[in-house]
């Protein structure tokens, strides 16, 4: 297109008291360009999404839009520039209308301040058009799916002329058949000739959207590269200073007895007669679109929701079970979806996070024993090799590598049979991914029965024995690790019966 | 320097009100004895019981994610009920030993109040804000009909001997104070119900996943607090004699004052018994010494509101990482 970036960011430093956050960082894109900025978490990436927003101001250093000097007092004002933002939690109100959140701040006006809806509805409905969706703009929010709300998200970004537009991990909560969507869109911005930035964990992505990589690592700049001429090694190599642990490989389940069978269970409409096994020493992957009914499968094996139908057998034996309490008491466990929101407790330390569940137990007369708990403590964390400081240090202040493993930890303590672990590397890094997933296999050969749900289809294949598809609350096939591929798990989650064997 | 006023900015600031009101003493006060004596001190500390002994409850409960609003009125009504249920004909022929059916009764009754707002909170879901705020017009509607708009009084010596009693000069209510404030203490930081009331409060969600009873712990809690309001009553009233039917109020705002001045936060997961007798006294010190220095009640309230903006303010900002939160 031209020669001119349409955003360029020259030696940028910003310190915090300690922390050199960014030191002289210098990234461009150009028009028409897909740039994905990739870096482990706590390499700086956030820091100069901010600065580039106006959230923080930079120490030194310049930002130039068409290569005009720019400083960014707000993300409003930002915004006004050209240089938009798709955040990874979407900020919308779910009780207004999707037009409403597309303007929010600023509506289209009458006089006396009215608002002007006509008008309002009218370029709303033209920009969803163009990112061709088939929803009114009158839609409350609240009533769209995730992938929609993604969109508006999207519709935001495009109400002023956009020079830059900034995806900060736009698919952490879509899945497969809705990134095709959302990558529709970037192509579409592409081609109009606005600069993209990408920020993913996924290399996966990284590879099919973008045209340039740069990387960053420890507050520094460490090169760019041209996403055709690489592979995923060098990329690693880049971002994490050294090369990947290997993953080890699958090493095919000795499988045990039974220790957990679910018949035709159902919950309403959240799934529906819901059959399968799992053998102790196996690893069970859960694949399917979200809202397919995976993690409410796991809710109610761990208690949290009441099934309408079914039977729940623990060891041949029929068990109902009717809280966590309960759950737990039988032996299974749950490594939740939302790590922060329903794993851990922020707040509190390492070593207290893990005896969680168990605190009862570890008393010695009126009292919590820290011995104890301090022993259970120092087992896990060198069983699973958690890297912190000290049982006192915040678990809020763990990598979310680490953080994962507590939860883990907390209870492979309570010696459970059945583990569920529900998006086991979610917003977990590249270099701590393997390190999880090898930590499963491990698992499942210790004689552990393991479920494991996830919305990355590598990830299931990676480390399952067998692979269950679900689409609207069905189990549409299972396949075992031999005769499960891409594209045969793809269709089955598409809803897809097929009796043929790949 | 940071990290300790993070920890104990309290202490800090109660140390600072010593100072402050010593110096400003010697050329404001009219009476010719220090603000640092002795008795003065100790007095200080028996008229921060009554509040302080209910401050540690509401702590725990606010640690445990709710309120409770309804302690003033629960206050009232258990000094009603010790005062006049010592008057009873059944407990006619009991002698003395009817001061102790009546701090009983009272205490009892403390305990039921609180389980009746514990279980209205753990059974319905309604925020505890709106459960003790229906439930502190209902006590306080309680107190009003038993005996109008009248005083209900009992005067009986060998209470008010032992009320006023001392060791070493410390009275009844100072060690009842400070006993309570050890023990809450070492229920939650020592015991397996602290741990869980902290963990609740912090986060539910993962609470209930780690299969801990959520609802007992918070009824458990209320029982506590309804507990210390009757205790608090039973201290206060046993020397007085003779309680008002709106006796106690405000006494909730002043208890929330004084644990959030002490650090404990309102959404619940973070705070210290230790730090809200701190903030108890600093209060009180406040009182005393703005009352030492000759302001009257109206300036000691504009001064306290003043101050508890500014110490959570300062609060805000040493606990605030660098500059990285949302500007709002």
């Amino acid at each position: 297109m031209t020669d001119i970036p349409a955003l360029r960011l020259q030696d940028i430093v910003k310190t915090f008291p300690g922390v050199r956050a960014l030191d002289g960082v210098s990234f461009q894109v150009m028009p028409g360009e897909v740039h994905a900025l990739l870096g482990e978490n706590g390499a700086g990436k956030s820091t100069l999404m901010k600065v580039l927003g106006g959230i923080h101001q930079p120490d030194e250093g310049k930002i130039f839009i068409a290569e005009q000097p720019a400083i960014m007092k707000s993300p409003l004002d930002a915004k006004s520039k050209g240089v938009v933002f798709i955040h990874q939690e979407l900020s919308l109100a779910d009780e207004l209308s999707a037009a409403e959140n597309i303007y929010l701040g600023e509506l289209p006006r009458k006089s006396f301040g009215r608002v002007d809806w006509k008008t309002l509805y009218e370029k709303s409905d033209a920009i969803l058009a163009r990112l061709k969706c088939s929803f009114d703009s009158r839609k409350l929010v609240g009533d769209l799916s995730i992938a929609n709300k993604q969109m508006v998200e999207i519709a935001r970004a495009l109400t002023v002329d956009a020079k830059a537009v900034i995806f900060d991990e736009p698919t952490a909560s879509l899945t497969d058949a809705e990134k095709v969507v959302l990558f529709d869109v970037i192509n579409d911005l592409r081609s109009d000739g606005v600069g993209v930035v990408y920020i993913s964990h996924r290399m996966d992505e990284i590879f099919t959207i973008s045209d340039k990589i740069s990387v960053l690592r420890d507050g520094s700049y460490r090169g760019s590269l041209v996403t055709a001429d690489t592979d995923e090694d060098e990329v690693t190599k880049l971002m994490i200073g050294r090369s990947l642990d290997s993953e080890n490989p699958i090493v095919p389940a000795k499988k045990g007895p039974i220790a957990l069978e679910v018949q035709g269970l159902s919950c309403g409409d959240l799934f529906q007669n819901v059959s399968f096994k799992v053998h102790e020493g196996e690893v069970v992957g859960f694949y399917g679109l979200v809202g397919a009914g995976r993690t409410e499968i796991a809710e109610t094996l761990f208690g949290l929701r009441a099934p309408s139908a079914g039977k729940i057998l623990l060891e041949g034996k029929e068990v109902k079970i009717a809280s966590p309490i309960e759950a737990i008491g039988h032996g299974i466990s749950l490594v939740p979806e939302d790590r922060k929101g329903q794993g851990l407790v922020l707040g509190m330390n390492c070593k207290d996070n893990m005896t969680l569940p168990q605190i009862s137990d570890l008393t010695a007369g009126p009292f919590v024993s820290d011995g104890a708990e301090v022993a259970i403590f120092d087992q896990y964390r060198d069983r699973l090799q958690i890297k912190t400081p000290g049982w006192r240090q915040k678990v809020g202040n763990l990598s979310g590598g680490n953080q994962q493993k507590i939860v883990i930890g907390k209870w492979l303590s309570m010696a459970p049979k059945v583990l569920i672990v529900d998006e086991p590397t979610r917003g977990i890094d590249v270099g701590s991914k393997a390190e999880i997933h090898n930590l499963i296999r491990d698992l499942a050969s210790q004689g552990y029965a393991v479920i494991v749900i996830s919305s990355e289809m590598p990830e299931v294949l990676r480390v399952s024995d067998r692979v269950v598809a679900m689409f609207h609350g069905e189990i549409i096939r299972e396949f075992t690790s031999d005769e499960v591929n891409e594209d045969n798990l793809v269709q089955a989650i598409s809803g897809i019966r097929t009796t043929k064997v790949a | 320097m940071k990290p300790y006023l993070k920890q104990s900015a309290i202490w800090g600031f109660v140390v600072l009100e010593l100072i402050f009101f010593s110096v400003a003493g010697e050329f404001l006060s009219l009476s010719d004895k220090a603000f640092m004596d002795l008795d003065n001190m100790l007095l200080l500390f028996k008229q921060s019981a009554p509040i302080g002994i209910i401050a540690l409850g509401m702590t725990v409960v606010m640690i445990n994610g709710n309120i409770d609003l309804s302690v003033g009125a629960i206050f009232a009504l258990c000094a009603i009920i010790m005062l006049d249920s010592m008057k009873w004909p059944i407990f006619a022929g009991l002698g003395d030993w009817v001061i102790l059916v009546g701090w009983l009764l009272a205490l009892l009754s403390g305990m039921v109040l609180g389980l009746i707002n514990g279980l209205i909170v753990w059974k319905t879901g309604v925020d505890a804000f709106i459960v003790t705020l229906g439930s502190m017009l209902g006590y306080r509607g309680l107190v009003f009909m038993y005996n109008g708009e009248n005083p209900t009084s009992n005067l009986n010596w060998t209470m008010v001997d032992i009320a006023e009693a001392d060791i070493l000069g410390i009275e009844t209510p100072t060690i009842v104070f400070v006993i309570c404030t050890i023990l809450v203490w070492l229920l939650m930081t020592r015991t397996v119900h602290g741990r869980n009331a902290y963990a609740i409060g912090d986060n539910r969600e993962a609470a209930v996943n780690a299969g801990i009873r959520v609802g007992p712990h918070m009824v458990w809690n209320f029982v506590l607090i309804g507990f210390l309001a009757a205790l608090s009553a039973v201290v206060f009233y046993s020397a007085s004699g003779s309680v008002n039917p709106n006796d106690g109020t405000l006494y909730e705002l002043w208890v929330i004052t004084a644990v959030v001045l002490g650090g404990t936060k309102l959404t619940g997961g973070s705070g210290s018994v230790i730090a809200t007798f701190g903030g108890v006294i600093a209060i009180q010190l406040l009182r005393k010494g703005l009352g030492h220095i000759g302001a009257d009640t109206a300036m000691v309230n504009l001064v306290i509101g003043l101050i508890l903006i500014a110490v959570l303010f300062l609060d805000r900002q040493l606990n605030r990482k660098g500059k990285e939160e949302l500007r709002t």
